[in-house]
């Protein structure tokens, strides 16, 4: 039986005396649209939402933070850096590709299994406790940039 | 892709890959690039197998032989950090690099 986060969550903050976390709950059909042509002919995006940056960039802080990286396809994974005030960073920090699979999918390129990578991955933290800020704010501007970067589909790696 | 079924269940996103690990390991486990690389070929084959909105699939790699992690209280106490309102680099180097402007 996989975790009942959310369950474990409510528990956990009844037992702080923190008032009930408001789970995001969308009760609609999600929009759904099939790829238009194989994978090994589509660029894809990657957007993660587990506090990665690079190096040279200003770090996420643990408040609500909006703010998103965007981070050069063919960056070095020695220069990949992860933050985030809600897991266990250990692995990440060891391997960033657990939380941002970009080796992964650099070598899935060069197999032919993708077509290409967008020039730029997407990356912010998650633990940003309102909705509606990402909704309004954040999903907005990533989408733009990918829209701009022409992708034909996106992989997205939440923590 | 996620690692928490009942957060996806909610959310309801367009189409979900579901792995059963700790949390942080959303594409596997570290320096394990076959177990990684297996895992992404058979999450992107969602994109051609999951046909109406909402799906979930799920793969059957384990954490572990028995799913021992999934054993005893896994979220025990609170392990969220301060919610600090300043940059929270993972080096002191990387702050230097960034007020330093080098």
């Amino acid at each position: 039986m996989p975790i009942e986060y959310m369950t474990a969550t409510r528990e956990t903050y009844e037992k702080l005396g923190y008032p009930p976390y408001k789970w995001v709950a969308n009760d609609e059909l999600p929009p759904f649209k099939p790829l238009s042509k194989p994978l090994s002919k589509c660029r894809l995006g990657l957007v993660a939402s587990g506090g990665i940056y690079v190096t040279g960039q200003v770090a996420f802080h643990y408040k609500d933070d909006t703010s998103f990286r965007s981070i050069p396809k063919d960056v070095k994974k020695s220069d990949l850096r992860a933050t985030h005030f809600a897991y266990d960073l250990t692995d990440a920090r060891n391997d960033p590709n657990v939380v941002f699979p970009i080796d992964t999918l650099r070598g899935l390129v060069s197999e032919g299994v993708i077509g290409e990578l967008a020039d730029h991955a997407y990356t912010f933290m998650g633990g940003i406790y309102s909705s509606r800020r990402v909704r309004e704010e954040l999903v907005p501007a990533i989408t733009d940039r990918l829209l701009e970067e022409k992708v034909d589909a996106v992989l997205f790696v939440p923590v | 892709m996620s690692s928490a079924l009942d957060v996806i269940k909610s959310v309801n996103p367009p189409r979900t890959v579901f792995l059963d690990f700790p949390l942080g390991h959303t594409t596997g486990k570290p320096n394990e690039p076959s177990l990684q690389h297996d895992i992404l070929i058979q999450a992107l084959d969602a994109f051609k197998t999951l046909k109406s909105p909402g799906e979930v699939m799920k793969l059957s790699h384990k954490w572990d032989e028995h799913d021992s992690w999934l054993e005893g209280d896994t979220l025990a106490g609170d392990v969220r950090q301060q919610r600090f309102e300043t940059p929270q680099y993972q080096v002191e180097e990387d702050r230097k690099r960034v007020e330093g402007g080098i």
